[in-house]
This record gives structure tokens, C-alpha cells and sequence, in this order.
């Protein structure tokens, strides 16, 4: 695939072969969820392992120590919400 | 002046693969399998082909083995027939969807049940959507000279598909023929060494074959149609570059007998020879009779079949596969698709004839002609000769 993985059939690289590695970090996958995750912040005890289940691995610790999702790659799976030990994530319609 | 030698025409389609100086061979070396791949194991053993021989456990082997060889730049070829392309089914797609210049020889056999290693062309309709570059040779000459030009088509730069020479199982196969040999010298300047348009190669890393989301799928169908549509253009012009430089010219669709006749017979593969014979017979004697060939399958060259057939009033296509459950053969569905659009439609009767190698000889093709004279056959299809007690 060219840089940008969308474009006009013209410009696919040949068989739709892909030549710039990790080109597929460009593809919104967050637009096939139907529910998001949200964190109650109140009840997060900032353990982190609803970022170790993530199947997309798109949760990652921010400066305050919380880990929110990053919702271009989210696909809304839920697994985050059924792993949290302290229930703090709920799934809510996007 | 070279001198025509009588040799099987798998060994000369062999030869044909040795003289076009392929890399790898990769096949499933047992039934239903020619003497094509037995003879290049001989040249490799013996030194007399500098290639890779990988004898595989399957046919869904051979054509994964291709696959992998073509990516990494290789000249790539291989060989199978009736349940063995069945088998490399799933693959013949990843092929031309990654767009690799393999080629194939499919000598055409019946598919089983019942068990049959005889010819008919139901294994190669049952792949007419693969996306491959697909041919028809009618004799042992044709059958040499198509497999060194189906390199330089589907090498191509603006082909690059997997092209596939179709040859009638045991009828052309295992028949021996007489077959002029071209020079290696000839055969190497017509046909320059591989230049892959993309290779696997670590200083300039690729993925190959990756997963195409719905944002991308299309985009690459498109990329591949757009390719098959392309390539009859260089299909022509590589027939016409063979017929410079070796006399022997090939068109996409050939006609013979009666120009302008009212009645046409439309064949495929070996069969068109036959007919051939009851055309020039019936010719003689005065009927307005000829034949159209269809040479190149896919893609189908709409324009010059629809110039061979123009101004016949009845067209009876020989098909030699059966369509299960809808009336026609695939080549009469086609030619009937064809001529929907066009304001002048001759009248169209479908033969199914030949079936799992039975014989269809000068004097079937002359009754067919009779039949349809006297408004005999059926106005949609006949399944011929088939045995009945009604
Ligand atoms: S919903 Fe699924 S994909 Fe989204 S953050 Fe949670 S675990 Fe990851
Ligand atoms: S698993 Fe639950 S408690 Fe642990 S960091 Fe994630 S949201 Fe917070």
C-alpha cells in the first residue's frame, strides 16, 4: 500500500503489497465500535490491567496515571470493561 | 529450414518450459498429472535445466510453492489437470491477486464422479473467475509456441498475471504430434530474462499478500480487473511479435471456412480441428458454413469475436462443460451475455459434446449442422449424443 493505506486504486502498490512498514497504524480501526469505554475515575485504582487485555493494545497511562483508551484504534470490544476488578469502566453508546 | 519432429505433446510442452529457462518447477507429481512435469525432473537431474524442482505433497502445494518463488523474483511454472487445479483452487486467487507471473499448463480433464481422467474442459469453467490470463491451444504446435509466449505476457509489465495454457487432456497430451522446434538463440531474444516489478528482498522490505479491509478490498479488485482487462491488448501484440519473428501468427479469435457464412460453429481447444474438417467438407459442397475459435478465454476479446460472427444468422457453440441448472455451457452463457446488447443477434443452439472424453468426430459436427438446417436442435441447448430411452 502507498503512505496513506486509503486511496485510489491507481496509486495501491502492486497486488496490494504494503512497503512502508507499520503502515497499518494509519487505519482508523475506531470507527467500527458501537460502544466506547468510559472510566469512572472515582472508583480506578490505576492498576492497569484493563491496558494488558486490549486486545488492540490502544490503552496506555497518561501523565495523571489513569489509563483512558485511545478511541482511533478502539474497536468497542468491552474486554477492558469485563477485566477491570473494580468495575470503574462502563461501555456507553458512541 | 527446421525439420517438424513427432514427439508427445506433453514432452514438447515440456521442452517449451525447459527452452523458456524457468527457475522453479513446483509440482504433485501423480495422478492426475501429465508427463509435462516427469520430463523437467529429467532436465534438472541431468543438468540440462538450472532450476529448482520441488516435487510437493499436493496441488494446493504446488500452487502455494509458486506463489512464494514468483514473490521472491523467480520464473515460475507448473503443471496439473481436472481434480488437481480443483485442488489448488484457493491459491490460483492469491496468485493473480498479488499479481504474479506464473505459468500453468492445465491439461483439461473431467472432473470426478464419476471418476474420469478423460478429456472435457469442466475443471478449467469451474475457474473462470481466478483472475488468470487464459488460453486454448488446438494442437501440439500451438500448444509449444503459446507456453514460451505465456511468459512474455504474463511478465509483462503492464500484464503481470498469472497466465494459464490450456491443453486438452489425452487428446493433445498424450498424442504425438509433429512440432517445430525453435532455436534456444531465437527463444532467448524473444524472450528476455524476468524482471520482477517487486521482489521480497530484505534491503527493501515488502508484505505481500497482506489483509485488504473493506476500505481497501475494492481497490484492489479493481487494480486486478483493470490488469486482465489490459492485458488483451499485449496478448495480441505478443502473438503478432511471435508471428514476426517464428511465422507462425495467432489471434485472439480465429476464423476459418465460409467468409461471411450464415452458420458458424464457435469451438475451443483441440476440438476446433475437427470441425475444422467437417467445415471444409460441408464448404465444398456448397453450404455457407464456417468456424470461430476462441483462442483467448480470459479476457474474453468481445470486440473481435463479435467481428468474426458478424452477419451470421446462427451461431452453434460447442461447449465441452456442463453448467448444472442453467440451460447453457459457460461459453454459450457468455456469447448469449455478449450479444444481448448488440442490435443484430444471430440465432444461437448449444452442443454439450465431449464429456469425460467421449468422441466427437467430423461426422457429429456434420449432423449438428443438418439438425440445425432443419431446425432440429434445440433451440437452447443439446447434451449430444447422450444415450436415452424416451
Ligand atoms: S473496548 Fe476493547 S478495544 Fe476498546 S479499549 Fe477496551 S479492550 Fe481495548
Ligand atoms: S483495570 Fe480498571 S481499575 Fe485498573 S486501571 Fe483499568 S480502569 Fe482502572
Amino acid at each position: 500500500m502507498s503512505d496513506l493505506a486509503i486511496c485510489a486504486w491507481q496509486k495501491l502498490e502492486l497486488g496490494t503489497a504494503i512497503t512502508s512498514p507499520g503502515n497499518a497504524a494509519e487505519l482508523r480501526t475506531g470507527d467500527w465500535k458501537t460502544l466506547r469505554p468510559e472510566t469512572d475515575r472515582e472508583k480506578c485504582i490505576k492498576c492497569g490491567l484493563c491496558s494488558v487485555y486490549c486486545p488492540e493494545f490502544c490503552i496506555s497511562e497518561n501523565e495523571e496515571g489513569y489509563y483512558p483508551a485511545d478511541l482511533f484504534y478502539c474497536k468497542g470490544c468491552g474486554i477492558c470493561a469485563n477485566e477491570c476488578p473494580k468495575q470503574a469502566i462502563s461501555m456507553i453508546m458512541d | 529450414m527446421t525439420k517438424a519432429i513427432g514427439l508427445e505433446v506433453s514432452l514438447a510442452i515440456a521442452e517449451a518450459v525447459k527452452q523458456a529457462n524457468v527457475d522453479i518447477v513446483a509440482a504433485y507429481p501423480i495422478t492426475p498429472q501429465t508427463h509435462i512435469v516427469e520430463e523437467l525432473s529429467v532436465y534438472v537431474a541431468n543438468g540440462e535445466l538450472d532450476a529448482e524442482y520441488v516435487p510437493v505433497e499436493s496441488e494446493h502445494t504446488a500452487m502455494s510453492a509458486c506463489v512464494g518463488s514468483s514473490a521472491a523474483g523467480a520464473r515460475t511454472y507448473t503443471a496439473t489437470a481436472a481434480q488437481g487445479l480443483a485442488l489448488m483452487h484457493e491459491i490460483l486467487y492469491i496468485a493473480s491477486g498479488m499479481r504474479l507471473p506464473i505459468v500453468m499448463t492445465v491439461a483439461n480433464r473431467a472432473l470426478s464422479a464419476p471418476i474420469s481422467i478423460w478429456n472435457d474442459h469442466g475443471d478449467i469453467m469451474s475457474e473462470r473467475d481466478i483472475g488468470w490470463v487464459q488460453i486454448f491451444a488446438e494442437n501440439g504446435q500451438e500448444a509449444y509456441d503459446l507456453t514460451i509466449a505465456a511468459f512474455k505476457i504474463a511478465e509483462d509489465h503492464r500484464v503481470l498475471l498469472p497466465v494459464c495454457v490450456n491443453v486438452d487432456g489425452f487428446i493433445l497430451t498424450h498424442m504425438i504430434e509433429p512440432v517445430l522446434f525453435i532455436d534456444q538463440k531465437k527463444i532467448d531474444a524473444f524472450l528476455p530474462p524476468f524482471k520482477p516489478a517487486m521482489t521480497l528482498n530484505p534491503d527493501k522490505p515488502v508484505t505481500m499478500g497482506p489483509v485488504g479491509v473493506p476500505e481497501v478490498y475494492m481497490e484492489s479488485r479493481k487494480q486486478c480487473e483493470e490488469a486482465i482487462m489490459g492485458s488483451r491488448q499485449v496478448v495480441a501484440e505478443v502473438f503478432s511479435q511471435w508471428g514476426q519473428s517464428f511465422g507462425r501468427d495467432y489471434k485472439l479469435i480465429e476464423t476459418n471456412g465460409q467468409p461471411r457464412a450464415k452458420v458458424l460453429f464457435v469451438t475451443m481447444g483441440s476440438q476446433g480441428e475437427t470441425t475444422m474438417t467437417a467445415v471444409q467438407d460441408l464448404s465444398e459442397s456448397g453450404e455457407s458454413v464456417g468456424q470461430v475459435r476462441i483462442r483467448l478465454w480470459r479476457p474474453f476479446p468481445r470486440e473481435e469475436f463479435l467481428e468474426a460472427i458478424a452477419g451470421a444468422e446462427e451461431l452453434i457453440v460447442i461447449d465441452r462443460a456442463l453448467s448444472p441448472g442453467v440451460y447453457n455451457g459457460p461459453v454459450a452463457q457468455e456469447i448469449k451475455a455478449l450479444l444481448y446488447e448488440q442490435p443484430q443477434k444471430p440465432k444461437i443452439h448449444n452442443v454439450i459434446a465431449g464429456l469425460g472424453g467421449r468422441d466427437v468426430t467430423v461426422k457429429d459436427f456434420k449432423k449438428m449442422y443438418e439438425m440445425s438446417r432443419k431446425n432440429e436442435l434445440d433451440p437452447n441447448y443439446t447434451i449430444w449424443g447422450v444415450r436415452s430411452d424416451a
